[in-house]
Parts: structure tokens; C-alpha cells; sequence
């Protein structure tokens, strides 16, 4: 009697549901690469945009593991958000975020043993990504776990590519090298500047600034 | 059922434990599946490090996976000896070097791993010494082989564990690793004295029998390899000249 009475309700709102991709549901995915992007916008998770980004094969793992946890624990706190009592909800959110990069980063030692000790310190610092808390915070306690999911997606992808764009630059620069191969003459030498910090230090302020220029956007 | 206290102390308590209960075992279960199939990697490369320190980088990176733990189990001994040189009856996939670091001198387990040109275990190619130190930023470690003579480097393999890209984790690069080649352990007068780096780099050291050309921009790296070279190799000592034709 109650399940009939539960299907009953599920149903019904789902008729009235919006959409899988709706217009609002796709600019959960396309706003975090441009006009809301939690690098040059909101100017969170620079942290590890500047420590993995020396090279793009690293950069690109990581970019992968921030995509997992952050899809995920987006998920599951959105699916667990009416249960969770709100003054432990940070500690539920931290347990949630370190499990899962506990988990990406056993996976990895097992499957992609070379990546896990090149990134295994980095990847331990997901945990603190701000990008993480801060849309578990904003987006994931407030919305269903579809469009957690999508505004997860959306996120990592926006820091995915600006990483990936800064990782570029630098290997290409630091090291005249792309994955690891050669693309510069032999001759060229190593710029040191950008294989440290303040290289990706620089690098991304000049891409800050180039996005905010284009798109407009102006700190209040 | 009337509505919970979300608020309320006991739906928090037991809101705590249930999710550390859940996401404690999920973790346990996690781990104890992947265990084998990280331990098999650790295994891997120990031997990709040994037998790419006897044979030379290019001979192995071309390798499968299968074909090196089969050339290692076939030409490779494993045995343990202590600083005294004497050989000891302990299992060598029992001594964790990282272990043994922690220990005095006097009581470590050294390994030795002896590496033979055939599958009959004659003609000795080189003998593999692992070696573990401090660099920067956190420990670094490798393997040292030297050619039968027990003199001349035939390679060597180093890793780390947080030295910084691009400058001392160079000390994983196959072009710096080649830097030790045929260095000598022992110098003109017979005594032991172990290949180091110099200061600066791009200088020629060729015919240095130990001068090694060193890590621009990575001097306590550098330092810290030498170190861990000299320390380590040292503890062989009474092994090396006692089997030393």
C-alpha cells in the first residue's frame, strides 16, 4: 500500500520534471567553462592549478581524478542532502570528499601505478580543493542529484581546461616538450621559470586576465 | 512516524556513526580488494629497477611486463648479507630496505642481487646493490649495479619520493642516471671511494673515475644522492672486497 502510494508520487513528479538537458540544466554544464569558471572567475582550487601543472600528462590525470570525486561527492550529498543534520554538514561533506579520494587514489596505485606516485601527494590534496567544498556547498546541499551531477561535470571541466591550457604552455615552454615528447629543436633550452610554481603563477594570471577581459567580468 | 529532530543531539550522534560505519568499511573493502594487485606492482618495479641498473634502461623499458619478471626469476639471485659481509639466512622478499634504514648500521639486512647471464646461474654480469637516503624534500632511494670486476658502475636507478620537477626529481632521468656509468666504487690504491656529484653542471668528468657531472639548480638533491651512495655502498663494504678477484 505505502510503496504504491510512493510510486504513485514518483511518478508524478516526474511528469511534472523538466528535461533531462533543459536550456537551465545546460548552462549548469557551459557556465563553469566561461562566464562562472571556478579558476579565473571565482579564483578557487589554484593550489593544485599551480603544483601539477609542469607537465600535461599529470595534469591530465589530475584533471580526471577532480572530475571523479568531484561528480560523485556532488552526487552523493545531493542524494543524501534532506538527511544530513546541518551542523555536522561540513564533517559530512569532508568524509564524503576524503573517501572517495581515498578510493581514486587506491585505484590508481593498483591500475596506473607509474601516475599514482608521480600525483599521489596531490591527488591526497583533492581533499582541500576549495572547488570541491565549495560546490558541495553552494550547489550540491541545495539541488537534486541530477543536476548536482551536471553542475559537477560543468565545474570540472571548467577547471580541467584551464589546467590543462596552463600545462600546456608550461611544458611546451619549460621543457620543449608535449606528453613527454619532443616537439622543440634539441637546441632549445629549458625556460626554469616555468617549470616552477611562479611559471604557473605567471601563466595564469595572464589567463585570468585574458578571460575576464573578454567575458566582462568585473569584481564587485 | 512523526518527523525527526534533525537537530537534535541523538539524530547527530547517530547520523556520525552510521556514516563512519559506512564509509569506514567501503574503504576497508576497497583497499583489501586492491592489495594483491598493488603489491604486485611494488614487486614489478623492484625488478625494473634492478635489472634496468644491470642491463641498461633501453634493454628493459621495451620489455612487458611478463617478460621481466621471467628474465628476473630466471638470472637474478637475491641474498642477504649484514655490514660484516657475512651471508644470512633471511628471506630477501622479507627485508623492507626502508625498514632496514631505520635500523643501525650494524644490525641492517642488506640485500644483494646477483645477476647471472644465463638461466644455469653462471658468469656473473653484476652485482645490484639498493641504496636508500635522504634528498630534499623527502627520502629518495635506487638501486647501484657494478660489473662483475665489483668496480666499475654499470648503471644505476634512482627514485624519489618528493624531490621538485623539473630539478631534483631530474635525478629520475635516464640521461642523469647515465651520468654514473662506468664510474669506479674503488679508486687507484684499492680502497673503496664512491662516485659523487660534482658542483655545477655540463661539465666533462669522462675521465674522472669518480667526479660525476652534478644537478644544476638541485644542489642538496645532488648532495643527498651522493650521501645516500657513500653511506649505503660503504655497508657493502666487506662484501665487495671479500668477493672482489
Amino acid at each position: 500500500m505505502s510503496t504504491e502510494t510512493l510510486e504513485k508520487d514518483v511518478k508524478e513528479v516526474k511528469k511534472t520534471s523538466e528535461p533531462l538537458l533543459s536550456k537551465k540544466r545546460r548552462t549548469l554544464l557551459t557556465n563553469p567553462l566561461d562566464e562562472d569558471n571556478p579558476i579565473t572567475i571565482q579564483v578557487l582550487g589554484i593550489c593544485s592549478a599551480l603544483a601539477v601543472t609542469v607537465a600535461l600528462k599529470p595534469t591530465l590525470v589530475m584533471a580526471i581524478a577532480v572530475t571523479a570525486v568531484l561528480v560523485l561527492a556532488n552526487v552523493v550529498i545531493s542524494a543524501l542532502r534532506n538527511t544530513i543534520p546541518n551542523r555536522i554538514r561540513i564533517i559530512v561533506q569532508l568524509v564524503v570528499v576524503a573517501s572517495l579520494v581515498a578510493i581514486v587514489d587506491q585505484v590508481l596505485k593498483a591500475y596506473s601505478y607509474d601516475v599514482w606516485k608521480e600525483l599521489s601527494v596531490f591527488i591526497g590534496l583533492i581533499i582541500t580543493n576549495c572547488i570541491v567544498m565549495g560546490r558541495l556547498e553552494a550547489f550540491a546541499l541545495g539541488n537534486k542529484p541530477w543536476d548536482a551531477m551536471l553542475d559537477g561535470l560543468g565545474n570540472s571541466f571548467g577547471y580541467a581546461w584551464i589546467i590543462l591550457a596552463i600545462a600546456f604552455f608550461r611544458e611546451l615552454t619549460g621543457s620543449g616538450k608535449l606528453f613527454g615528447v619532443k616537439v622543440l629543436p634539441y637546441e632549445y633550452i629549458g625556460n626554469g621559470v616555468m617549470m616552477s610554481p611562479a611559471g604557473a603563477c605567471i601563466l595564469l594570471g595572464i589567463l585570468i586576465w585574458v578571460i575576464r577581459s573578454r567575458n566582462g567580468y568585473v569584481e564587485d | 512516524m512523526s518527523k525527526l529532530n534533525k537537530n537534535g543531539n541523538n539524530y547527530i550522534i547517530t547520523y556520525a556513526v552510521i556514516m563512519t560505519l559506512v564509509f569506514g568499511s567501503v574503504l576497508a573493502v576497497v583497499a583489501m580488494v586492491l592489495k594483491p594487485k598493488q603489491d604486485m606492482e611494488v614487486l614489478l618495479e623492484k625488478q625494473n629497477f634492478i635489472l634496468k641498473a644491470a642491463l641498461g634502461e633501453d634493454a628493459i623499458s621495451s620489455m612487458s611486463d611478463e617478460d621481466v619478471t621471467r628474465l628476473y626469476t630466471e638470472t637474478v639471485v637475491a641474498d642477504v648479507v649484514k655490514s660484516s659481509g657475512d651471508i644470512v639466512e633471511t628471506e630477501e622478499a622479507s627485508v623492507d630496505v626502508f625498514k632496514e634504514y631505520k635500523k643501525p648500521k650494524d644490525v641492517r639486512n642488506l640485500p644483494v642481487y646477483t645477476i647471472y647471464e644465463t638461466k644455469e646461474k653462471k658468469n656473473v654480469v653484476s652485482y645490484v646493490f639498493p641504496v636508500y637516503g635522504k634528498g630534499l624534500w623527502d627520502f629518495i632511494w635506487g638501486y647501484v649495479a657494478v660489473k662483475s670486476d665489483l668496480e666499475t658502475v654499470s648503471g644505476v636507478v634512482f627514485d624519489h619520493k618528493g624531490e621538485t620537477p623539473g630539478l631534483g626529481a631530474r635525478i629520475t632521468d635516464a640521461e642523469v642516471q647515465s651520468r654514473f656509468k662506468g664510474k669506479k666504487i674503488i679508486d687507484a690504491n684499492g680502497e673503496m671511494s664512491i662516485p659523487y656529484f660534482e658542483k655545477g653542471e655540463g661539465n666533462d668528468y669522462s675521465n674522472m673515475p669518480q667526479q660525476v657531472d652534478g644537478l644544476s639548480g638541485a644542489t642538496i638533491t645532488a648532495k643527498g644522492v651522493s650521501s645516500m651512495l657513500e653511506s649505503y655502498l660503504l655497508l657493502y663494504k666487506p662484501f665487495i672486497l671479500s668477493h672482489k678477484k
